[in-house]
């Protein structure tokens, strides 16, 4: 699959990664590059193969449905860029 | 007088039980060769004032006769778990400043069992690389470097800052983590031991996730039986990791038995890749010639498959990535770049926070996922993913362990393969196959190459049989009797 600028571009606002314009053509080539390497999967016969997504075990524990952690408001708070009264602040979202 | 740093970690802990030494001294020996190795730039985080505060209460409990396990052995921790109250930043300017409010598991076993935390190793930007050469604080150096020749050399990756500390003496041991190879191809490069459990062994709670279906935390030694006592102590169930394994630790050094009679070693025949270097196609010979010395067979299997694992692993490694990583954002913790919008902040914290390798990788993972061609990449690779466990599975029917190379070459210099990505992947060309089968496997040195640079052979075992591993790894290294040594001791010695 060859990508072109426009598409590096797409997938870079879905990464929420900010790119240059400068950026995209190198990109482009780089990630071309990589996705004509894992392409090779197509050559292998997977028609009867049901998709792993884990070696674990596939069901997940159950446990009783109760508090094991919580009240940690500050010492959470104290890694944010920027609280205010016991929040996370960020850039206004709502006009 | 033999250094304090000279002690392999069982040695250590005879004689700080026999109280030849304190382990306020073995600290003091340390945090004098963690300084002193500072040109190494293996560690991000030196903490020696934590150092002597646990050593202290090891001595305490040395004196009261309550041993732990690890009393007073200094232990390095990679800098990808998460340490309470200690700077932990995967290596990467978007985790600026960030203190956990809690401790990973793996390090609290750690702790618990009285050892003595050193300081955070340098490694690849969020373990993404075989070199660590992509971290935001610079490169760290291999303390080896070939005879005559004075470029520093890349320890490998992504644990290469666990991997140079331990080789150069300035840390007893390491915690790493493996999601392609990342504890055994550092370990193959510095001439030392390292082991990845099988997946659900150790604990991956605490520890910045790379990507959650691969990532393998797991121990870095001088030799065999230093890599059993560290697992033995990391190891174990643990509630907050739902792929954890509820089984039980066994005593992983009494696995080392010394007799292999009677087992069958697998030779996967499709590891002999096209242009593999002569020494390491020789040095795996000599490797099954050892084992066969010791009463062991050597039978060729066949793991068809091999050749798709590294495209399988960059579709499925990125395509967790990019999900793990989507919380880096600027809100919560690290780097914050104003922007007049909330997704002009998003995207440029992580413009700015992350390095060249990871955006490649997130881009990659988010392609991949994305809709139309989630099928075509991510689900396609999941299924090859499942043939590849199923060959394991199948040669595991006819033999107990399987020996191959642990990397296609020895290390090489800082700033080489930096320009084609492909060429960097295809050092985990021996190791990631493991990864995507979640198998226990342990990189033990094995010789030197041409130019006087370590290189290690690789034991595969089954889910869960990492005493196999450790059993078999153990005679390989009696018989290889590596005791080189690199051109770089922190110690002294």
């Amino acid at each position: 699959m060859a990508l072109d600028k426009a598409a590096v571009a797409h997938i870079a606002a879905l990464a929420r990664i900010r790119l240059k314009d400068e950026e995209l053509e190198p990109l482009a080539a780089e990630l071309s590059h990589i996705l004509t390497w894992v392409e090779q999967l197509a050559e292998v016969d997977t028609a009867d193969v049901a998709p792993m997504t884990s070696v674990a075990a596939t069901t997940l524990p159950m446990r009783e449905d109760e508090v094991t952690d919580g009240n940690r408001r500050d010492e959470i708070l104290a890694n944010a860029p920027q609280a205010a009264r016991g929040f996370f602040a960020v850039p206004k979202v709502v006009e | 007088m033999t250094e304090l740093t000279d002690f392999t970690l069982a040695e250590a802990r005879e004689g700080l039980a026999a109280r030849q030494f304190s382990a306020r001294e073995l600290a003091e020996a340390y945090v004098a060769a963690m300084e002193a190795a500072r040109p190494l730039n293996a560690y991000i985080t030196e903490t020696p004032d934590i150092a002597l505060d646990m050593a202290a209460a090891s001595d305490q409990r040395l004196a009261q006769g309550e041993t732990r396990p690890l009393d007073g052995i200094p232990i390095a921790v990679k800098d990808l778990f998460c340490t309470k109250g200690v700077l932990t930043t995967a290596a990467s300017h978007i985790l600026d400043g960030f203190h956990p409010p809690y401790e990973s598991t793996v390090t609290e076993k750690l702790w618990q069992a009285g050892a003595v935390m050193l300081g955070k190793t340098n490694l690849d930007e969020f373990a993404m690389g075989s070199s660590t050469t992509t971290s935001y604080y610079r490169p760290a150096e291999n303390p080896w470097r070939r005879p005559g020749d004075n470029r520093p050399l890349v320890p490998g990756g992504s644990s290469g800052g666990s991997a140079a500390v331990v080789a150069a003496h300035a840390a007893l041991g390491a915690t790493g983590t493996d999601t392609g190879g990342s504890i055994r191809q550092p370990a193959s490069f510095c001439g030392i031991v390292g082991l990845k459990p099988t997946y659900g062994r150790c604990s991956r709670w605490g520890v910045v996730a790379y990507a959650s279906s691969l990532d393998h935390p797991g121990p870095i030694a001088r030799n065999v039986r230093d890599a059993a006592i560290l697992l033995g102590a990391m190891a174990g169930h643990d509630p907050r990791d739902s792929t954890s394994a509820p089984i039980a630790v066994p005593d992983f050094k009494a696995a080392m038995t010394g007799d292999i009679r009677g087992l069958k070693i697998g030779i996967p025949r499709e590891y002999r890749a096209e242009g593999m270097p002569s020494e390491i196609e020789a040095l795996w010979q000599q490797g099954a010639a050892w084992l066969r010395e010791a009463g062991a067979e050597p039978v060729e299997v066949s793991l068809p498959m091999t050749k798709y694992a590294l495209a399988t692993y960059y579709i499925i490694a990125p395509a967790e990535a990019s999900s793990n990583l989507a919380r880096y954002d600027g809100v919560k913790y690290g780097l914050r770049v104003a922007g007049d919008t909330l997704d002009d902040m998003y995207e440029m914290t992580r413009a700015e926070g992350f390095g060249t390798e990871v955006k490649r990788r997130v881009l990659i993972g988010t392609y991949v996922l994305s809709a139309g061609y989630y099928d075509a990449y991510y689900l396609k690779a999941q299924k090859v993913r499942a043939l590849i466990a199923q060959d394991f599975a199948a040669a595991f029917e006819k033999v107990d362990c399987l020996l191959t190379p642990t990397a296609p070459s020895a290390a090489f210099a800082i700033g080489e393969k930096q320009d084609d990505p492909i060429a960097m992947y295809l050092n985990d060309v021996f190791t990631v196959p493991v990864n995507l089968a979640g198998l226990p496997a342990i990189s033990v040195p094995a010789g030197l190459s041409a130019d006087g640079l370590p290189l290690g052979l690789q034991i595969i075992g089954r889910a869960f049989d990492e005493e196999m591993v450790l059993r078999v790894g153990d005679v390989l290294e009696t018989a290889a009797q590596f005791t080189h040594r690199p051109s770089f001791i922190a110690g002294g010695g």
